[in-house]
């Protein structure tokens, strides 16, 4: 971490000394452009955050679960059917995809997309702040732990050539998942990352350039990378929204070859308490835009997808029965996706505890039957290639031997 | 000096040139009078800058009148009625007006803080025409009273009974536990003060018909029978059998008094004013003045504010601006004006602070980690420079000098903390 950023971050004290370090990875930058190789297809991960607890049984419909319409009179998503677009997509008989997540069919029946059903964090909160943050920091029920698990994967796989973009989280602000001591670059928007002022932009980034370094070498960087507007590929169209934008902007990192090993997006609205609606509906318009975003991010990275995965994550499911509101009030296991060239889709993984009263956890919500960390650690494992995850995720000890990639 | 700056860049968005001399003069004890007090302090030229604003003056109800409503739309004639987007950039446009020219400063820092601790999304569906009221009217009156007042003025405000979902808790369909929940979590026991997922339940019950009088027309707080649970509830241990409306009230009085809320509101208060990790013995101090003066505001605040926790090394210059506080600051120091043109607002979103539209109830976080990643450094830059150089419509900067010189100052890791 730059020293000024170090700076900025402390809560207290006035030191300013040392701000002459050496920008070190300045010149593994250079390195790293002159092996114009480096990135042709190293792993990537795309990590994405759906804020707000999504509720995994309309993402994923249990259809072939007996208890699972009658505890939502209004919201069910109905089982399968050639008379209706609205209904669940059959995966294997038993689940199936919310009809507005018919974007991400066709990569399931590729086998690039698997599901994993009933996860969640050993942690029993139900506060959205808690379970974001357990699950962002690695380490459910510690609230001992500073830094993000990926910001810890970086940590624990330091690369002479890793450039500034190595990890990227297309935000604002740096999400919990890659804070730490490890640079990561937060940015919402590609064009955007720069001083805008005409003529002046010149000197004004010679003014600050040493003052922050890490900041403008980035900045430098990534405009040498992209100096025409970006097009997705032939026929790819994002949504035109905020999260559809931001994938772009992951898919044009990708393509621009600056050693993005990291990616990270996320995307609220999932906090859905009333009028969540069924096959059509307040939740259904949310994961038409979620899901469209995701399939047009999978195809317009087409043969580069072979070494990329992308994870969906959520902090915790919703309640199985549907409130007064038509909506549900917090659960706990929800359903993630994962998709990429290295994984073994085709397939919903986890077990399913079933939905009767007594199957339920604390009589209410579906119960978790995979740790997250569990997939978490195979894909840092077997996708990104670290041999050891028991520091990235403090107290886990991983049983069973799901793998998805 | 060094003291006046440090308290004038926590109680207010920082110092305008000649200000700390101002305080020197009057002395610091009667300056913070004065702040405490605001209705004491003439701000007619402020409110001459907000008189062109027409939707910040209007009751819910001609808010309704005004502005084109959701389900209503479609049959309505687009042509006279105004877009909702239009509230939202009178209110952001408000509050930098407010920020930067208001007398009252610790009056709107306060009110920023509480709007955040007790944050409503202006974009979910009917808080666009509720969320006037909710900081106007619910809100600034009350940043200095009682924390229990507050606490009851929130959960009966219509702009809360719609974000958090309990106007449609009822008896009759069932309840919905989403205010109960975050009135606990986040609004006064904190996450680790002693609740449980059956006191959710019970909380949710009580506050059942507490509900929103015609949401398209009026927009008041009603209290509905035939949508309250009667039955008895019992909540951290106790009884709730008073009945009616009472029931809610009675849960609200039982969490302001309750041990947790006091620790929890005065750590809270301690970050916000002190440094991001509160000094566990000055919270303990404020927390034991919250337990004795019935949650007093005012007098919590004077502790903090007269503390030597908060004169000491490790206090000054050891809070992170928000990007509110980064260009409110910014165009005081330059003894600046605005108009609160959209482009001000804009820039506080790209640095990470859309203003009113933060979409959880936790509000934004209150640390510097949050604040400063790569890209909100350069969007501070860009604002930096498009202010030193005059360029922002709406708004001027007094330059004396080169501009380069301004924006090296503004630009620099000191000017980004407080």
């Amino acid at each position: 971490m730059a020293l000024t950023r170090r700076y900025l971050l402390k809560s207290g004290g006035v030191a300013l000394a040392g701000l002459t370090a050496a920008p070190s990875f300045l010149i593994r930058t250079a390195l790293s452009q002159t092996n114009s190789g480096r990135g042709n297809d190293h792993p990537i991960l795309i990590a994405i955050f759906q804020r707000g607890a999504v509720d995994g049984v309309s993402m994923v419909v249990p259809f072939g679960e007996k208890h699972y319409a009658a505890a939502r009179s209004q919201i069910a998503i109905p089982a399968p059917s050639r008379q209706s677009e609205e209904c669940a997509i059959d995966l294997d008989g038993f689940f199936g995809l919310n009809p507005s997540l018919d974007a991400l069919k066709p990569i399931y029946d590729s086998g690039r997309l698997a599901v994993v059903h009933a996860l969640g964090s050993p942690d029993s909160t139900r506060s959205h702040f808690d379970a974001q943050d357990y699950m962002e920091s690695g380490a459910p029920g510690n609230k001992g732990i500073s830094d993000g698990w990926l910001n810890r994967y970086l940590q624990a796989t330091p690369s002479n050539d890793a450039t500034p973009f190595r990890a990227v989280a297309v935000n604002a602000t740096m999400p919990r998942s890659l804070a730490g001591p490890a640079p990561a670059v937060a940015m919402q928007r590609i064009t955007d990352f720069g001083i805008r002022a005409g003529a002046a932009s010149v000197e004004v980034e010679a003014m600050f350039a040493d003052l922050y370094k890490e900041t403008f070498s980035a900045v430098k960087m990534l405009r040498n990378a992209n100096s025409q507007p970006y097009a997705p590929a032939d026929g790819v169209q994002y949504p035109n929204s905020a999260f559809g934008q931001s994938l772009m902007q992951i898919a044009q990192l990708v393509k621009s070859r600056i050693g993005l090993q990291v990616a990270f997006a996320e995307v609220g609205g999932w906090d859905t308490h009333a009028n969540q609606g069924a096959g059509r509906g307040q939740l259904a318009n949310r994961l038409k835009d979620f899901g469209d975003a995701v399939a047009a991010l999978y195809r317009d990275l087409g043969d580069r997808m072979r070494n990329i995965v992308i994870m969906t994550m959520t902090e915790f499911g919703r309640a199985i029965r549907q409130n007064g509101s038509g909506g549900t009030d917090h659960g706990h296991a929800s359903s993630i996706l994962v998709a990429g060239g290295p994984v073994k889709g085709g397939k919903v993984y986890g077990d399913w505890p079933g939905l009767a009263p007594e199957q339920l956890y604390e009589g209410r919500d579906l119960a978790v039957t995979t740790d997250f960390r569990t997939v978490f650690s195979n894909i840092l494992t077997d996708h990104m290639r670290i041999k050891d995850v028991s520091r990235i995720f403090p107290g886990f000890n991983l049983r069973g031997n799901l793998r998805i990639v | 000096m060094q003291e006046i700056t440090h308290l004038l860049n926590r109680i207010a968005f920082g110092p305008r040139p000649g200000d700390v001399e101002r305080v020197k003069d009057i002395g610091i004890e009667r300056y913070l009078d004065a702040q405490f007090h605001p209705e004491r302090i003439d701000d007619k030229s402020t409110e001459a800058r907000l008189s062109g604003f027409s939707s910040i003056q209007m009751t819910t109800p001609q808010l309704l009148e005004t502005y084109q409503r959701p389900r209503r739309a479609a049959q309505m004639r687009p042509s006279v009625m105004n877009a909702p987007q239009d509230m939202l950039r009178d209110l952001q446009a408000q509050k930098v007006i407010r920020a930067v020219h208001s007398q009252r400063q610790l009056q709107e820092v306060m009110t920023e803080f509480w709007f955040n601790h007790f944050n409503v999304f202006w974009g979910k569906n009917a808080d666009r025409w509720l969320t006037t009221n909710y900081e106007r009217d619910v809100i600034r009156p009350r940043v200095f009273g009682k924390f229990k007042d507050l606490l009851m003025a929130t959960a009966k405000s219509p702009a809360m009974l719609f974000y958090l979902d309990n106007h449609l808790s009822s008896s009759i369909k069932g309840i919905n536990e989403n205010y109960a929940r975050e009135l606990m979590e986040l609004h006064t026991l904190g996450v680790e003060g002693g609740y449980t997922q059956k006191d959710v339940q019970e909380v949710a019950r009580a506050l059942t018909g507490w509900a929103i009088d015609r949401p398209q027309m009026n927009g008041e707080f009603i209290f509905r029978p035939r949508m309250h649970d009667t039955g008895e509830k019992n909540v951290l241990g106790r009884r709730i059998t008073a009945g009616g409306v009472r029931d809610g009230e009675e849960v609200i009085e039982i969490l302001a008094t309750h041990p947790s809320t006091s620790q929890f509101i005065s750590t809270k208060l301690v970050r916000r004013f002190v440094s991001d990790d509160a000094p566990a013995k000055l919270v303990k101090h404020v927390a034991g003045i919250y337990r004795n003066t019935d949650g007093n505001i005012r007098e919590m605040m004077h502790a903090i504010l007269t503390s030597n926790e908060f004169q000491s090394r490790e206090a000054i210059g050891a809070k992170t601006k928000t990007p509110l506080e980064y260009v409110a600051s910014a165009i005081r120091s330059l003894d600046g004006s605005t108009d609160g043109g959209r482009q001000l607002s804009q820039s506080v979103a790209r640095m990470g602070q859309p203003l009113y539209q933060c979409q959880p109830p936790t509000g934004y976080p209150d640390r510097a980690e949050h604040w400063m990643s790569n890209a909100a450094i350069l969007e501070r830059l860009n604002f930096a420079v498009a202010l030193a150089s005059n360029r922002i419509p709406g708004t001027t900067a007094r330059v004396d000098g080169p501009v380069k010189t301004v924006v090296a100052r503004l630009g620099a890791p000191e000017f980004q903390k407080r």
